[in-house]
């Protein structure tokens, strides 16, 4: 998956899309270009991308996150310039909160993103998530999305996983999901997300990732 | 078994409650759980089932008072500070001898805390929660797939005892997402049949039945709360539930019970690498405790080691179980923070476990 300037991160609750973020984020930083990641995440308490601000250190990467989740906020505020982050020239990715509640905070910066032309709107799609297993409720859910986030989606990435014990079998067994979701959609398939052991050798524009978000027993 | 889904901790707890023919849920939102009504608003609509928010913790436990009389399958949950809330509405519904089921994804206390996940509620709800002489189910599961299915024991267990029943988990299971399969069966939703005691409408059919705590005479008070006591007896003898694991052979025992029973496996897998004679078990009921279960686990151990997200308070049981035959140390971290599990395996070494 090549990068653009902007790489907005839709998707339904819990589709992957913290994961699939850091993961972009830190290509970037490898590839030796600037990042920003902006953790629009309003809806989550856990698992978030402001989570890895520690590894995002490491890799010169700066985040901007809501005030809310381990602070002593319980009501988040978004205090986040992107209109000065756009013109510094740094790569920005975007990971925005699950479904359509979680995309209405993308409404604020929607004029700004919609006026950028070298961005990726990406909408993250799980075949093993529970309420989004067939191709209609999922592209139903790209639509609430784009309508409560005022932007359009550009692209569909297949990320259906179920986690740790995900195998290759799971990952070839959602490409025709995938394939039908970007019929419904008229999108393209961006990328086939997956752990490098589980990526199937014909998976269509496959991109290996790893798997960051995990529990305190799955640490290294 | 159906293919597997994704599902997070709260949504498999949503789901399994209205495949348990859970017809009723009343809620109200508070962080780590608002996933599961939020869920059921979406879900119960379509099959059949009513989501109402409350207007306060304390309303909604009273609905599943009144609902739970008339038979029907229900439930509420909520996390910490909104279980304390609830805690006088549980008390007369223990009190009137009525099924129902609720969900407590414990958080960090006390007051308001945090939104982190904490296991600091083990006093609160395995001994009793509100007020006066009555025990609650309590349910401990460590993975989504068990977070479904204590559910559909608990109202099992709820109805076959007419009493409450707990899931007791905390704000990492609720929150994290991994494979669950439920079968296939048809969604029936429940009503009152089965229950010859239900307040539910009889059309001068029959006596009317009468859903009360209220005892003003002291022998017939006493009375009711000896019957109840006969039917816990029967709860400790026959539904205790407990998994045992590299129990066998250890010197060292580790007891711990959800998402910490997880950090704990993942101590003693690294404890037996390294040659450590390690062992853990895990309590599935907290009330009815596993003593016996216990009391097997423990038989070649030297020492026991509680490790909880709290400042150690399932410790008490481990102690009474084993009534202080072995001495039992203690490691956890609380507020929100959780052990890892290096730090417990720290800990085990420390106890002599690498002698």
């Amino acid at each position: 998956m090549t990068h653009k300037k902007l790489t907005v991160v839709t998707g339904h609750y819990g589709s992957g899309k913290t994961n699939l973020s850091v993961n972009i984020a830190l290509d970037i930083a490898e590839s030796g270009e600037k990042c920003t990641v902006i953790d629009l995440d309003i809806v989550n308490p856990y698992f978030r991308t402001a989570d890895f601000r520690g590894l995002f250190d490491k890799r010169g990467i700066d985040i901007f996150a809501p005030v809310y989740a381990n602070t002593n906020l319980d009501i988040p505020s978004l205090n986040i310039p992107l209109e000065s982050l756009l013109k510094s020239g740094t790569h920005i990715v975007i990971d925005v909160g699950g479904d359509d509640e979680g995309a209405k905070a993308l409404g604020r910066f929607a004029p700004l993103i919609n006026a950028t032309a070298d961005k990726d709107v990406l909408y993250v799609i799980n075949k093993y998530r529970y309420l989004t297993k067939e191709p209609e409720e999922a592209a139903q859910v790209m639509r609430e999305i784009e309508t409560s986030g005022s932007v359009l989606c550009t692209g569909i990435v297949n990320n259906s996983t179920l986690g740790a014990q995900t195998t290759e079998d799971d990952v070839r067994g959602s490409f025709g999901f995938a394939e039908k979701v970007s019929e419904l959609t008229g999108l393209p398939i961006s990328a086939t997300c997956a752990i490098e052991s589980a990526m199937p050798e014909e998976a269509p524009a496959p991109y290996t990732v790893k798997r960051y978000v995990r529990t305190a027993w799955e640490q290294d | 078994m159906a293919e597997k889904s994704l599902m997070k901790g709260n949504e498999a707890l949503a789901e399994a409650a209205l495949r348990a023919g859970c017809k009723c849920f009343f809620g109200y939102p508070i962080t780590p759980q608002t996933e599961i009504a939020a869920y059921l608003s979406k879900r119960m609509p379509k099959v059949g089932g009513v989501f109402l928010q409350a207007e306060s913790e304390v309303a909604a436990i009273n609905m599943v008072y009144g609902c739970a009389g008339s038979g029907i399958r229900c439930m509420t949950s909520s996390s910490s500070p909104g279980i304390s809330l609830k805690s006088e509405g549980i008390s007369y519904i223990a009190g009137a001898d009525l099924p129902c089921v609720i969900i407590d994804v414990m958080r960090g206390g006390p007051g308001l805390g945090g939104i982190q996940p904490s296991q600091a509620d083990y006093y609160q709800i395995t001994k009793g929660v509100g007020h006066g002489d009555y025990h609650i189910i309590v349910l401990a599961p460590s993975t989504v797939q068990e977070m479904a299915d204590c559910v559909t024991r608990a109202f099992d267990l709820a109805d076959k005892y007419r009493m409450p029943a707990v899931v007791l988990a905390d704000g990492l299971l609720g929150q994290m997402m991994e494979p669950v399969a439920f079968d296939d069966a048809e969604i029936v939703m429940s009503d009152a049949s089965g229950k010859p005691w239900a307040a539910n409408g009889h059309k001068n059919s029959r006596e009317h039945n009468i859903i009360n705590s209220l005892y003003l005479q002291a022998p017939e008070l006493e009375q009711k709360i000896r019957a109840r006591y006969e039917r816990y007896a029967k709860i400790e003898e026959n539904e205790t539930l407990a998994v045992a694991d590299y129990c066998d052979d250890a010197d060292i025992v580790v007891v711990a019970y959800g998402s910490t029973a997880r950090l704990a496996k993942s101590a003693v897998d690294e404890a037996r690498k390294q040659g450590i004679k390690a062992g853990v078990f895990r309590p599935v009921t907290l009330y009815p405790y596993p003593v016996k279960e216990l009391n097997d686990a423990v038989k070649s151990a030297k020492k026991l080691l509680t490790v909880e997200m709290s400042m150690g308070q399932m410790i008490d049981d481990v102690k009474l179980a084993i009534n202080c035959s072995k001495p039992v140390e203690f490691f956890g971290r609380t507020g929100g923070v959780i052990p890892a599990p290096a730090e417990i395996l720290a800990k085990i070494k420390e106890m002599g476990g690498n002698e």
